[in-house]
């Protein structure tokens, strides 16, 4: 019995340090309605600064006011972040900010072991909470049982700042109706700013408490946002005492499962989540999303049919890099057929995103999902390898059959949470089912047969799979299926006034992009030779995202160019330096500011641009957006 | 004057709202702008402080050029408006509500505080920690314009404020915006009820289609059946 008390105690305090991040990632999300994915970033350089700090200066007040100050330190960072950065992109697609944040993450990573060098480090011990409690012969660690206090402290003390505050007023005000608050006089620049530092400081005190429990390393970031994600959809977005509860109960699964099912113990939390999110779609302690006050279809750019010249643009391209065995050597071509493979997964991305306004965070789920078909089949069933590539793509169809069922009862940043963590759930599955998928060793030895084993024949393959892909899911937007799946984009309530079924809609489209990725990723698994848990991870899927955001959302072509650049980007930075992540996320967040419409957004506006000055009367001219509401 | 509107242009993305509105009000004067649904009265507002990120003219008030700044510096200069729909914070309690739209003292302008907005609006005395969501529309209603007065504007843009009101919860509307005349404000009233307007108003405006298509004293209106014909529906 006292060992469950002691498991109990340990999930309490490991609650506190998630409870300060989630806290903080809610109450930014709340008033900016930025989901900050560098939140992870804040809370590791926290972390680090701490280490520094403590290590420096000695005694309880070297440690205590290190760590108060490595808070202040990051919260400092956080306000030139938001000035520098989000203030450029508030008005940006919403996703955009994600992506913008996303590229500071990949920065910091590569900073953080720049200055305090690739191991891990461990701090020292809290003065005065360095001894152990006895509990009926458990040891508890009696900082733990500080941070069990300090958990409901900072709780009263957020309650108190929101409630009895001028500030926290306006900060509830302004969670509700932005402009109604600037409406009476107040700067809502600074109020978000303060909220961003506020926000930031939570993060950075939960990461320098963890140093006397946890080693400080450069993947903490990574780590603790997933988790912070789950606490945050469980709690509800935006409620502080959600937070606090879901932190809890997370981290008591996370005790509590290791014991009771050592085998599924990640998954149990994602599991939870998704019961939640089925059940109460916004979340323990949230509140129904409002409708966005904003004036629809106006910044939405339609689709339309491209035009001969296009046409013809597109297949003298297609046909160029057809050509390319013809020139580039064997490392080229595979560089080439990595690129076509990941084509073929962004515009399946793409085509939910900016067709179907469902923004997956779990998609390389059906991608990974597609590449264990494939080996499944050839190493068990040995199966050739055309009727694998033809099978081998239905795995990701089941899978986003069954999630997306679920998945699309949501929307918005709930419908992307609980993709996130189904595509969780498999990856654990895929982690931790050793004995059918070899678990982190992954299943070797998929190999192509002959007859596409050289790389220029691979090649081909690959590229002309994509150039099929992309052809079909643009015939596709053109179908009554794509205007009825764009209808529902745009106006759920009158799609469905129409007659249109609109969840059976969208879950189609659910499970034509995750069969599509799943045809990238059966070839994926040829490519490579081999299938590991990463192929369906969370670091692919915002891959995905960002080669979609990157291309443009908005835009007809942004997968294929998105892939095309972040793809050869990538792979080219990690062949020329050691830094790529610090370049490849200064280059994202680059591209965020400058141009908020991303790398297609961007072309089509200097083409716009160059169509006015010059004169009207070309066929060749698409008709602007006559959209007035 | 204590606002002028020179040359507002409007625009929704490619929609073009508001054609060269122009409209003058004086020191402590109460002026109506009229219009049917769609006519433009609210997008007049919302030009002027600034909500409509598309628009073009100049709006000088008192002497000052203000059409460049910021919707909060607008409001801090003593503009204070009021939305149509109540948009009042559903989540915060009327005092909270309040303390939103506080301003410093102004020299130009009546100071308000909590106990004075008590007196103008009883209802509202009565009720200082109910939530605003569950509040009827006339206190809604009446939340909206004490929340703006808690800055000590000079001037209100009351947006369409009888609105789906009881004639009862009307009577009072009438007799706090007389009050806040009487204490010195001025207020651009925007109506479709003629009879509301008349019971307030020293001059109107009216407004169809994005144009201004009449202005002059009630009077003077009340001598025009045909404009009054044409452009309002009674």
């Amino acid at each position: 019995m006292a060992f469950y008390v002691v498991q109990f105690l340990t999930g309490l305090a490991s609650a506190a340090s998630l409870f300060l991040v989630a806290s903080g990632l809610s109450i930014i999300f709340g008033v900016t309605r930025i989901v900050n994915f560098a939140h992870g970033a804040f809370y590791m350089i926290g972390a680090y600064i701490a280490f520094t700090l403590t290590e420096r200066f000695s005694g309880a007040f070297g440690f205590w006011g290190g760590v108060v100050a490595a808070a202040l330190a990051v919260a400092l960072i956080g306000v030139l972040v938001e000035i520098v950065l989000l203030r450029r992109i508030y008005h940006a697609p919403e996703l955009f900010q994600l992506l913008g944040t996303f590229g500071l993450t990949l920065m910091v990573e590569d900073l953080v072991v720049l200055i305090w060098g690739p191991d891990d480090l461990v701090g020292r011990r809290a003065p005065g909470f360095k001894g152990a409690v006895d509990f009926f012969g458990q040891n508890i660690p009696s900082y733990d049982l500080f941070l069990i206090a300090l958990g409901p402290v900072v709780l009263g003390v957020l309650w108190l700042l929101f409630q009895r505050t001028r500030w926290g007023v306006l900060v509830r005000a302004a969670t509700q109706d932005r402009d109604m608050v600037a409406a009476l006089g107040v700067n809502q620049k600074w109020l978000f700013t303060s909220v961003f530092a506020v926000g930031v400081f939570l993060a950075a005190l939960g990461g320098a408490l963890q140093i006397p429990r946890d080693a400080v390393h450069h993947a903490m970031d990574l780590r603790i946002i997933v988790e912070v994600f789950v606490v945050v959809v469980i709690g509800g977005l935006g409620s502080i005492v959600g937070a606090f509860v879901a932190a809890v109960l997370v981290s008591e699964l996370n005790a509590f499962g290791i014991l009771i099912f050592p085998k599924i113990s990640i998954i149990l939390v994602f599991l939870v989540m998704a019961v939640v999110l089925i059940v109460r779609p916004w979340g323990l302690f949230g509140k129904p999303e409002a409708a966005a006050r904003k004036t629809p279809g106006l910044s939405v750019n339609p689709w339309r049919p491209l035009t001969l010249n296009e046409r013809l643009a597109s297949l003298a391209a297609l046909i160029i890099a057809a050509m390319l065995p013809l020139f580039a050597g064997n490392y080229a071509l595979t560089v080439g057929s990595e690129i076509a493979i990941f084509v073929i997964f962004a515009v399946s991305l793409h085509f939910l995103m900016s067709v179907g306004g469902l923004a997956s965070f779990g998609h390389a789920a059906y991608f990974g999902l597609g590449a264990y078909g494939v080996a499944f089949l050839a190493k068990m069933a040995g199966l050739p390898m055309i009727v694998c590539l033809l099978l081998g793509p239905l795995l990701g169809c089941m899978g986003a059959a069954v999630f997306g069922f679920f998945a699309v009862q949501l929307s918005g940043v709930y419908f992307a949470m609980l993709t996130l963590a189904f595509a969780q759930i498999v990856w654990s599955i895929a982690f931790q089912w050793v004995s059918v998928t070899g678990g982190d060793n992954g299943i070797l030895g998929v190999w192509p047969e002959k007859w596409a084993a050289s790389p220029s024949h691979f090649y081909w393959l690959a590229l002309g799979v994509a150039a099929l892909v992309t052809i079909a899911l643009r015939v596709m937007v053109f179908s009554p299926f794509g205007y009825a799946l764009r209808a529902t984009r745009d106006s759920l309530l009158r799609s469905e006034a129409v007659g249109i079924n609109a969840k059976r809609i969208q879950w189609t489209a659910f499970v034509i992009a995750g069969t599509t990725a799943g045809i990238g990723g059966a070839l994926f698994a040829y490519l490579k030779g081999s299938v590991f848990p990463d192929n369906l991870g969370i670091s692919l899927s915002v891959d995905a995202l960002v080669m979609v955001l990157l291309g443009g959302v908005e835009t007809v072509s942004g997968g294929v160019i998105g892939a095309i650049v972040y793809k050869a980007l990538n792979i080219w930075l990690v062949s020329q330096t050691d830094l790529s992540k610090l370049v490849l996320g200064g280059f994202i967040v680059l591209i965020v500011v400058v141009f908020p419409k991303g790398i297609v957004g961007m072309l089509e506006i200097l083409a716009q641009r160059r169509r006015k000055s010059s004169p009207p009367g070309s066929s060749l001219l698409a008709k602007p957006v006559e959209s007035a509401e | 004057m204590k606002l002028t509107v020179q040359d507002l242009n409007s625009h929704y993305g490619p929609a073009h709202i508001l054609f060269d509105i122009g409209f003058e009000v004086g020191e402590g004067e109460v002026v109506a702008l009229l219009g049917r649904n769609g006519a433009g009265k609210s997008t007049t507002f919302r030009s002027i402080v600034g909500l409509v990120a598309q628009r073009t003219g100049r709006i000088m008030f008192e002497g000052k050029d203000v059409s460049a700044k910021p919707t909060h510096e607008i409001v801090r200069e003593g503009l204070g408006y009021v939305p149509e729909e109540r948009r009042i914070f559903t989540d915060l309690t009327v005092e909270e509500n309040l303390e939103v739209g506080r301003q410093p003292k102004r020299a130009n302008a009546p100071h308000w505080n909590r106990e004075k907005l008590f007196t103008l609006f009883p209802n509202l005395g009565e009720m200082k920690n109910r939530p605003g969501g569950r509040m009827s529309g006339g206190e809604q209603q009446m939340l909206t314009i004490a929340r703006t007065l808690m800055g000590n504007p000079s001037l209100v843009l009351l947006d369409e404020p009888s609105e789906g009101l009881s004639p009862k919860i009307v009577e009072q509307m009438v007799d706090a915006i007389l009050t806040m005349k009487k204490e010195g404000v001025s207020i651009v009233v925007s109506e479709q009820n003629l009879h509301f307007a008349r019971l307030i108003s020293d001059r109107a405006y009216i407004i169809e289609r994005g144009r201004i298509c009449f202005g002059g004293t009630m009077a003077e209106l009340d001598a025009r059946p045909d404009i009054r014909d044409a452009h309002l529906s009674l």
